[in-house]
Parts: structure tokens; sequence; C-alpha cells
């Protein structure tokens, strides 16, 4: 069977695998990062993001082969050893940004790419079209949309922390 | 899906000669439509053959007065190329505003004019802009390439290398996505190059085509105006759950409309 080498969360693992295994499978059947979901597995509703080299990408539609040699970051790969979240995800929190979850960790992913890829900041219709791939069905889009916005500015270092009083809004 | 060999070669010489030793073989670019397929067993490839360690194929240059796209640049190297964005704006718009960002990041300009799906958006800038495609073996005429719906000029064995766009003197190109799906319903893509003007439909029939009618009286006034009373015939065109046959009709003309003030 071939082999897979790849750099996942900052380890690196060689795992055996058959030519069609998704790297969505191969992250959570092989090495039980079960953090990642899978949705529709038509790479439209965006559960399965994790990032390859620092993009965004959907692991449902991309073949674990296709990954080799790369950095692989999932959502599991973001909080600190000790715990503390990532801005982001402290940001989802705060913001009661997720009803039953299940779209959370891709829309976490998303969210991350975006922001990076936007230092001079992003408007609110701006991370609305940034989400397009990424389907929440609880309809929770407001409050995720607010906890990007608010998390753009701790990213981007404008603020230190996320601003508590907003959030009680 | 089904199981399959896999190969990554690393030049268009070894990937044609695995292409050509068998017949039940794949390119694999992006995977954003053949995977999906695979899924549904819908092919049975003995084996895919990733082209994404080819370095031939990849790139963004202009060259004199054409713009050269490598058929494994990307959705969004394409979108955010400086010389796409000055040469072609349209077709960097264009680029930008296919599926979804982690589309953009994986899906490539080479796996979309392969493909030739009737819904792409690349289909209707290679013909309106009288591009030039590039393969393994030849070079092929936009109007050559596209040959109905899922259906191009290339062979099992030849391998699209890279797209040749002349920079146009205006371009633009409108489309109206499903509000589902985002798959285009109808689109044009209008340009005015040194041959004359060309306007190519994309989403509304089996495959793109060129509108004849709009190209002559664009050349005479090119303005929105000039459009406006054409009526694309709906004979032929795609009928299903999301649009008759004569709503694509109607939304052809609205869209070439807003496709020639796109351009300016």
């Amino acid at each position: 069977m071939p082999q897979v080498t790849l750099s996942v969360n900052g380890k690196s693992h060689t795992v055996e695998v058959e030519g069609r295994t998704l790297l969505v499978e191969l992250l959570r059947e092989r090495l039980r990062l079960t953090g990642t979901h899978v949705g529709c597995d038509t790479s439209q509703c965006g559960a399965c993001v994790v990032h390859i080299d620092g993009e965004s990408v959907k692991s449902c539609t991309i073949l674990a082969l296709q990954a080799d040699g790369t950095q692989v970051t999932t959502i599991e790969g973001l909080a600190k050893p000790d715990g503390t979240l990532h801005p982001m995800q402290e940001a989802f929190r705060e913001y009661h940004a997720l009803q039953c979850g299940f779209c959370t960790p891709g829309m976490v992913m998303a969210a991350i790419d975006l922001v990076q890829k936007h230092p001079a900041g992003l408007s609110e219709k701006e991370i609305r079209e940034g989400l397009e791939g990424n389907l929440c069905r609880c309809t929770g889009y407001h409050n995720i949309v607010k906890a990007i916005a608010a998390a753009q500015d701790v990213m981007h270092g404008r603020r230190s922390e996320l601003a508590r009083a907003e959030a009680a809004e | 899906m089904y199981d399959f060999a896999y190969h990554k070669p690393t030049s268009v010489a070894d990937a044609v000669k695995l292409l050509a030793a068998d017949p039940d073989a794949r390119p694999i670019s992006g995977g954003h439509t053949l995977l999906p397929a695979l899924k549904h067993r819908l092919n049975k490839p003995s084996s895919v053959v990733d082209l994404s360690g080819i370095a031939e194929l990849k790139g963004i240059r202009r060259e004199g007065d054409r713009i050269v796209i490598g058929a494994m640049a990307k959705h969004k190297e394409i979108a955010e190329s400086a010389e796409v964005q000055a040469a072609i704006p349209a077709l960097a718009k264009m680029a930008g505003s296919i599926g979804d960002i982690q589309v953009r990041n994986r899906g490539t300009i080479g796996g979309s004019v392969a493909n030739n799906d009737p819904a792409a958006d690349y289909p209707a800038a290679v013909l309106a802009l009288g591009a030039t495609v590039v393969t393994s073996k030849r070079r092929i005429a936009a109007d050559e390439f596209f040959q109905g719906m899922f259906t191009t000029a290339l062979q099992p064995d030849e391998l699209l290398v890279a797209i040749e766009f002349p920079v146009p003197q205006r371009a633009g190109y409108a489309k109206m996505r499903n509000p589902a799906s985002r798959y285009v319903m109808a689109g044009a893509f209008v340009a005015k190059i040194a041959d004359g003007v060309r306007v190519a439909i994309n989403g509304a029939g089996p495959g793109v085509f060129r509108q004849k009618a709009m190209e002559a009286a664009l050349s005479a006034n090119w303005s929105p105006d000039a459009v406006a009373n054409i009526k694309q015939p709906a004979d032929g065109l795609n009928s299903d759950i999301h649009g008759s046959a004569e709503y694509r009709a109607h939304l052809v003309t609205v869209m070439a409309k807003r496709a020639v003030a796109d351009a300016g």
C-alpha cells in the first residue's frame, strides 16, 4: 500500500493508505483527530475545513496522498498545550457563535484563514462573503460573524483581548 | 469510491506516458470535480495521475500581448495575479467568483477547461477572448476546443499544459448564479480583441457557445443598449427544475448587457 508522510499539528506521521483514502479519513479514522467533521461529503458545507500549508481547504475532497509532504493544521492544533484557546476559538465561545457545534471546527478554521489573509481588516459584508463555503444549519450566522469581527482585532494586535461588554449586548 | 492506484509524475512527458499506457487512468488536478464524481461511482479509474508535482504546468506570465496561464494555476492564483489583474481584469474577477475560498484554493483552470462543464466559468473567457489551448501535442484554437457538454478536443493521452489569452482592448463578464448551488444559470463574457468582438455564453446551453448576433451588434456599437433588444432563441437551451429554456434565454440578454457595462 502507498505511504503518506505529512505533518499534522506539528507532529510528523507516516501512514499506509489506499489510493482512494481521503485526507479527512486519514485525520479522523487513522490519526483519531475527530474534531474535523464530515457533513455533506461533497465539498459544499465546509465542516471538514483544515489548513494545508496555511490555506483553508475541504479535506473531504482531497486524497490523503495529495497531502504528502504538507503541513496540516486541524482544530485540535489551535489551542496552546496549556489549554489557552486560539483567539478565534475564544471569540466563538464569547459570542456564543455555535448551537449544535457541528459546523464549528470548519467555521473556525475557515475564519482564521480569512482573517490572516486580510491584515487590513474585514467588513461585516466581507466576513459573510468569506464564509460562503461554510454552512450552519442552526442559522447561527449572526453570532459567527460577530465572533470573527471581534477575533480579527485580537489576531491583528489591535486589541489585547475580546471586549466582553460587546458580547453582553 | 472504488480504489485506484496513485501516481505523481514530475514531468508532462511522464504523465502522458502513464495516461497512454492505461486507457482507464485519469489525470487529477484540484480534484474538486473528479473526486465527487468518483464518490458517486460515476467513474472507475484504474489509476489517477496527480499533476500537482509538474513544474511545467504551473505559473502565470505575460508574454508580449498574451497572458499565459499554466494548467495547474489555481483560481486563487489567477484572481490575485498582478499580471492578470492588469491585462484582463475580467478574468481575474471571474476566477475570484468561482465556488468559495476553499474551492479556489484547490481548483485549477486546466481542470475546469478540460472538464468543460456547461456551468463552468472559464470556458466563456477562453472562447470569448479567442484563447489558444496548449496541450502536450498541439495548439488548439478555442473555437475548435469546446465540443459540447463535458466534451473537448482533448484526446485521452493528451494533457492540457497552458492557456494563452490575447490581451483584449476591453472585456467583461456577468453571470446569474443559482441561488442554492451558486452554479451559473446563464453567463456572458464579452471581449473586444484585435480580431473583433466576441461574445461567449455559458450556463444556458449544453455547452459554451458564441452569440453571433450580439457580436455583430457590439461591433457596430459597443454599449449595453446594443444588445438590449437581441433575443437569444430558447431552442436547445437547458431546461430543468432551476429554470426553463425560455428563462435562460431571457437571462442571456440581461447578462450580456451587464457584461458590456462591466467591461466599460
